[in-house]
């Protein structure tokens, strides 16, 4: 028995050890997708992967890369935890990763110091950590174009608008995932509440949230005017359908970016009708880019998982990183002036990124972005957003909105304030002076 | 042949109840010593470290100290989770609080402050037993991971409520935050785990770990010839959470550097721990090493041969490797209930007796 087992052990530590080595040609441009398909959160996790790796697919196949060079697209399975986030950053790292988009706030946090440590770029579009934004901090993390503070502002400016631009006396629910995600918003909404004297109620959700009924039954007693929502994976579809049983208006129920794709609002049916969410970024597949997606990847049979997802609202905004990473990376083979960039060559790319309409409609995706330019002191973005409107008949969501500004009176010493606490704790003297 | 005692002549007390009676086996063990010490190091890179060595060391010292408690004592404990997230609070605080303090010191006070909440959290075992000990133990669990959620003093009023280490140095090397060298990690768990190894091997060969388990095996036996439940037990608690506290310490500061209760402490990790000792074997050292490997190191194993060695799509080998532990775990448990230390037992008893084994 004992001879057996150790040579099984052997033989099998020998071969994990033989898998370990590098698998990627070393010429390439290699862009891990830390995805993730498995879990709770796979329901947002496979569209944004597929997303992700079908505008590199098409990029290699139709123009052969970016300057000549091919993208290496190494997909590693996080599942959303943490610890696997940590295997899976040290095995593509040894692969000469150039950016990490891991698609999970957790893991960013943890990424934070790793990757200003290691010298390679974070680009958190849309999430991870609001306050590195702040460029003079956080040289190495990305998150333009709009953050969860961002987010925050522009729901209520939303709701401001509705209300004839004062939400005075108004009862307003925060129903979040229990977790670095979901307490993001809290500072700026307190802040907001302050200025606009609304009253903010805050309902906590465990992760994973399939169960929700006493947050929901807070809601029916405390009948608050909105809810603002912010869920992911799993949680968005059953807190919809909660929303849904206790006949909660829906129109009056926001959800963030992440609680706004398709997955969440299906299983409600009619019930979901009205439902509205945030994005930064337009959804459906009305962009020229899918006809060439169509072309060079849908119907050569290349598209990433099972291919169903195209068009989605989370695989929008996977494709959306992956084109602002392309150029970012475009940017710095444009600065460096060759076309096997390393890390820190890609950080200056994203630090001196702008991309204009002129740009995304080139890019076969016109009026799907807004327009930004990072600087060294900024690297977050205008932060604009759009309210979008579930449609359920239609089985479509609707833009009620153009974008919104955040209010930056009210982020800006917030984000002055994080980032300051984050640079003494650190020990970080800021940059770009 | 070569594995036997016959011929290996003890000539004092001391020899004769050492650790390891066998003179192949103390080779070994002084073998394997030296290599973690001295060739370990040298070659380490931050792959190994940060994905392999590290995890398994620091779930070694939680799978010690859970084994002390229900392994030797008997006590069962759903609140692992919730004790390594005490320890790991706790070293934030006290990495915060005192920025000059060694590391070393810092994991050990949070080992001390763990010891105590588990002795709070104890006291129930002194009137419930079995399931109900257990009941209680869960009500710690989320408890204590409610309660960090809840009061911003613990994650200092972060806007995310997450916790990060901040670097802190041993000897003038860092060893927390990202600057870390990956062997300077590596050899800070390394020394704590066998440090801790050695102290909890010889208390259960002494009167302490005799007394856990008499009271494990009848307890008003135990009491009638004269063991007193209430400062053993208690004990128990203090010496587990102890480790555990370590253990969850290390896991925040030294292998994620940056925590977030619920995801990392949650109910899951209690099982876990609780899983790599039923695994490993109840109630013995070798079983908390064993059981700790095959669950930390066997889904990283896996997941490479599958993704890496054989190019599978990420999502069916993540499926499949779920399938592929849990079939083996149920495997073990019918094959062999006592998990791999008796496994590895009964493999030596057959080595002490080959090439003749009548």
């Amino acid at each position: 028995m004992k001879k057996t087992f150790t040579m099984l052990a052997a033989a099998a530590i020998a071969a994990g050890g033989a898998a370990l080595s590098p698998t990627v040609a070393a010429a390439d441009l290699v862009v891990p997708n830390l995805s993730y398909r498995t879990g709770p959160f796979a329901a947002g996790g496979i569209p944004y992967a597929d997303g992700f790796a079908d505008y590199f697919t098409l990029l290699n196949e139709r123009d052969g890369g970016i300057g000549g060079e091919k993208i290496q697209v190494p997909e590693c399975e996080t599942a959303y935890n943490t610890e696997k986030g940590v295997e899976c950053y040290e095995s593509t790292k040894g692969q000469g990763a150039l950016v990490y988009n891991p698609l999970s706030t957790g893991i960013t946090y943890q990424l934070i110091p790793k990757v200003t440590a290691d010298k390679i770029p974070l680009y958190t579009p849309g999430y991870g950590r609001t306050s590195a934004a702040n460029g003079k901090v956080f040289e190495w993390v990305f998150n333009y174009p709009a953050n969860y503070w961002d987010g925050a502002s522009v729901a209520i400016k939303h709701l401001l608008d509705q209300n004839g631009g004062s939400l005075e006396g108004k009862k307003i629910a925060l129903l979040y995932h229990n977790s670095a995600y979901g307490k993001e918003p809290i500072r700026t909404l307190q802040e907001l509440a302050k200025k606009h004297g609304f009253a903010l109620t805050e309902l906590p959700i465990d992760s994973p949230g399939q169960e929700q009924k006493s947050q929901w039954l807070q809601v029916r007693r405390d009948k608050p005017d909105y809810v603002l929502f912010w869920g992911w994976g799993v949680m968005n579809s059953v807190a919809i359908q909660e929303a849904a049983n206790i006949r909660f208006p829906m129109e009056n129920f926001i959800g963030i970016w992440w609680s706004g794709s398709e997955n969440d609002v299906k299983p409600a049916g009619a019930g979901a009708n009205g439902y509205k969410a945030l994005t930064f970024h337009g959804v459906g597949q009305d962009y020229p880019v899918y006809g060439d997606l169509k072309k060079y990847v849908y119907d050569a049979g290349k598209a990433a998982g099972a291919g169903d997802q195209t068009g989605s609202a989370v695989y929008s905004r996977g494709m959306y990183a992956a084109m602002v990473i392309a150029e970012a990376i475009r940017k710095a083979q444009e600065l460096s002036g060759t076309p096997a960039i390393n890390a820190s060559q890609l950080r200056d790319g994203f630090e001196q990124l702008s991309i204009s309409e002129e740009r995304m409609t080139e890019l076969g995706l016109p009026q799907f972005g807004q327009a930004f330019a990072a600087t060294c002191e900024d690297h977050g973005g205008p932060g604009a957003a759009m309210i979008q409107q579930w449609d359920a008949g239609a089985g479509k969501w609707n833009l009620i909105t153009g974008f919104i500004e955040p209010d930056k009176d009210v982020l800006d010493p917030l984000i002055a304030e994080d980032s300051g606490a984050y640079a003494a704790e650190n020990k970080i003297t800021e940059r770009c002076n | 042949m070569l594995y036997r005692e016959a011929g290996d002549f003890k000539t004092s007390y001391v020899k004769d109840s050492q650790t390891f009676p066998i003179k192949a086996d103390r080779m070994a063990y002084f073998a394997l010593l030296a290599v973690a010490f001295l060739v370990v190091p040298f070659i380490i890179n931050d792959y190994w470290a940060n994905a392999v060595a590290v995890p398994f060391l620091i779930y070694a010292i939680a799978a010690i100290g859970l084994n002390i408690l229900t392994g030797y004592c008997g006590q069962v404990s759903l609140g692992t989770g919730g004790f390594m997230a005490v320890g790991a609070y706790a070293c934030y605080k006290l990495m915060t609080g005192f920025p000059e303090m060694p590391m070393l010191l810092n994991v050990l006070l949070a080992g001390g402050i763990t010891a105590g909440v588990g002795v709070l959290f104890g006291l129930p075992s002194l009137r419930i037993k079995g399931f109900y000990l257990a009941v209680a133990t869960l009500a710690a669990q989320f408890f204590l991971v409610w309660l960090f959620n809840k009061v911003p003093w613990f994650y200092n009023y972060s806007a995310s409520g997450q916790i990060t280490a901040p670097e802190r140095t041993m000897f003038g090397i860092a060893v927390t935050g990202a600057n870390t060298p990956a062997w300077a990690k590596y050899l800070f768990c390394l020394v704590i785990l066998v440090a801790l190894a050695w102290l909890a091997r010889n208390l259960t060969r002494g009167m302490v770990g005799r007394k856990w388990m008499a009271i494990r095996d009848m307890d008003i036996a135990a009491e009638i010839i004269g063991v007193n439940p209430l400062t053993t037990k208690l004990s128990a608690f203090a010496i587990s959470s102890f480790f555990i506290g370590v253990s969850g310490a290390l896991f925040f500061a030294v292998y994620l550097g940056a925590a977030e209760v619920g995801e990392a402490f949650g109910i899951n990790k209690s099982f876990l721990v609780l899983f790599m000792i039923i695994i490993g074997g109840l109630g013995s050292m070798f079983g908390s090493f064993a059981g700790a490997a095959f669950l930390v190191l066997l889904p990283v194993l896996l997941k490479n041969l599958l993704v890496g060695g054989l190019g599978w799509p990420t999502d069916l080998a993540a499926h499949i490797e779920l399938m592929i532990v849990g079939g083996l775990i149920i495997t073990f448990l019918i094959l062999e209930p006592h998990g791999l230390a008796q496994l590895w037992r009964v493999a030596k008893e057959k080595l002490r007796l080959w090439p003749f084994p009548h």
